[in-house]
């Protein structure tokens, strides 16, 4: 199945989903060094994001996320695409310095953790496979 | 978005790497917030310039950019993650010291005037009514939209320089007059007086109404050290970038608004009782926003002749430009003399702080909240003469 969203940044990449309902705080919401989500009471507190694609409704929180992002990216943590439902600057920003897959406007409750999924920043397409 | 030619050619980076990756992260924007063209900007504030938050990889991105990038306006910055100049007599280490530099030279090199303030509207970068601006930082974007009626978004700090080095911003948000319009109107049924009252009628308002534009009336007169304590607290508890306030701010409102919200004694007391944790104090933060020179002169002549307490430490925070006033005025000797210490260029929410005390009283509501969240302290939030009391005790 192919959703078609919007192009935010990008680039041609393929893994496994990590889904959730809760929007995401970059900044004080997952651990920089591990990838690790770390934010008290988050649907995925605990849960290693590093690798996966990470697949949510919006980001929130301070505007620092963004270099947050940008960090994760350059040492090999963190996901390797994002996939939102509504794309906002915080994450928009951090992924064109980060130069990582990101696609917005897809209908996220479509798509379950452990998933495979093609993401295509270019054209702002998600396949589901 | 529509581009002129000139934009077309920043994307396609015929005016260098850095002016192409503003443009991308412009028009993304842009794009995002349904904007339909470019707009002329006069001024910009640049956060993000702690080491503390940007750690290696941020400042990897910015040296980046300084490569080839420079500024087309002019443009400030946030404070820094410690006094450039004393930052020895604050405790930081020579490592922190080195990486904090190379921050502010990377900004430098893009010929940005490195006064590290969250008050840039007191130091030279003061936009006039109803001029277009990208600011970053919460407490002065709101002080611009609200008090000075400039138009500015909550720019994060890559928009921000972005912004900068294009001398542009996209045309969305708070840049147009028909999302500047109240839609609550605000009455205030009690005194509200000193800036931890102030503070305290931010977080009212931000826990109650999110970011919803209010129309507040019932405030017959406030100072610019109330106002900006207040856009820092509705800023940080709401998310609020703009407010009006009959009779002191200048934007003039289609209509007022008939959803009504009012704020009693009561309300402003529970604000204050919930920031006021049972808790012994062993720091004490002054000037969050920064301290003007009023009160600086306040403090000095407050503290004079007396000594802190050894076994605590009081930080009053101000801009540079204060500081060098108040070191000709002799108000820094009359504060140091006492054991309190002046930290210009920086604040206690960005300074790496963690760990070092326990309990933190402030007069600063904004700075409760960061110090109990980011620094994990217990709070108390008092008036200004109780915070001077607390250390000298």
């Amino acid at each position: 199945m192919k959703l078609t969203g919007r192009r935010i940044f990008q680039g041609k990449t393929e893994g496994e989903a990590l889904v959730t309902k809760d929007s995401i705080s970059f900044y004080g919401g997952i651990d920089p060094e591990t990838g690790i989500v770390v934010e008290k009471g988050h649907e995925l507190e605990g849960v290693n994001t590093t690798d996966k694609i990470l697949v949510f409704p919006s980001g929130k929180g301070s505007t620092v996320g963004s270099y947050v992002i940008y960090q994760m990216a350059k040492t090999g943590k963190g996901p390797k695409a994002l996939i939102l439902g509504e794309c906002e600057a915080i994450v928009a920003v951090g992924t064109i310095i980060a130069e990582l897959p990101c696609v917005d406007q897809i209908d996220v409750s479509k798509i379950e953790t452990g998933m495979k999924l093609v993401v295509d920043g270019d054209n702002g397409e998600v396949e589901i496979k | 978005m529509e581009l002129t030619l000139e934009e077309q050619e920043m994307a396609a980076g015929k005016y260098g790497k850095a002016t192409q990756k503003a443009m991308e992260i412009l028009v993304t924007l842009g794009d995002i917030y349904g904007a339909k063209r470019f707009i002329d900007i006069t001024s910009v504030q640049i956060a993000g310039v702690s080491y503390a938050n940007l750690n290696e990889p941020g400042l990897d991105w910015l040296a980046e950019m300084a490569k080839d990038g420079s500024v087309r306006v002019f443009t400030t910055l946030n404070p820094a993650g410690m006094d450039l100049e004393e930052w020895r007599k604050l405790g930081i280490s020579e490592e922190f010291a080195g990486n904090q530099n190379r921050v502010i030279e990377a900004f430098g090199q893009m010929g940005v005037i490195t006064t590290c303030s969250c008050t840039p509207y007191l130091y030279g970068n003061l936009p006039h009514y109803g001029q277009h601006i990208a600011w970053s930082e919460s407490s002065a974007v709101c002080y611009a939209n609200s008090v000075l009626g400039a138009r500015t978004n909550r720019e994060g700090g890559p928009s921000a320089l972005s912004a900068a080095l294009i001398g542009k911003t996209p045309e969305y948000g708070f840049h147009l007059d028909e999302n500047r319009q109240p839609e609550v109107k605000v009455e205030v049924q009690t005194k509200v007086e000193g800036t931890f009252q102030f503070g305290a009628l931010g977080k009212v308002l931000g826990d109650r109404l999110g970011k919803k534009i209010s129309y507040i009336t019932g405030i017959p007169k406030a100072t610019v050290e109330e106002l900006k304590s207040f856009c820092a607290s509705y800023a940080t508890y709401g998310g609020v970038a703009l407010f009006h306030m009959e009779g002191i701010t200048p934007d003039r409102v289609r209509e007022i608004p008939s959803e009504i919200s009012k704020v009693t004694e009561d309300d402003i007391k529970s604000a204050i009782t919930d920031l006021n944790e049972d808790t012994e104090i062993d720091f004490i933060s002054l000037g969050c926003p920064h301290a003007s020179l009023t009160e600086l002169e306040y403090i000095a002549k407050k503290l004079e002749g007396k000594k802190v307490n050894p076994n605590k430490e009081i930080w009053i925070t101000t801009a540079r430009p204060t500081k060098q006033i108040a070191d000709r005025m002799g108000f820094t000797k009359m504060i140091e003399d006492t054991g309190a210490k002046i930290a210009a260029d920086t604040c206690c929410v960005v300074a790496p702080i963690k760990g070092r005390f326990h309990g933190l009283a402030s007069d600063s509501a904004k700075m409760c909240y960061y110090g109990s969240g980011r620094n994990k302290f217990s709070v108390k939030l008092m008036s200004v003469d109780e915070c001077i009391e607390e250390a000298l005790k």
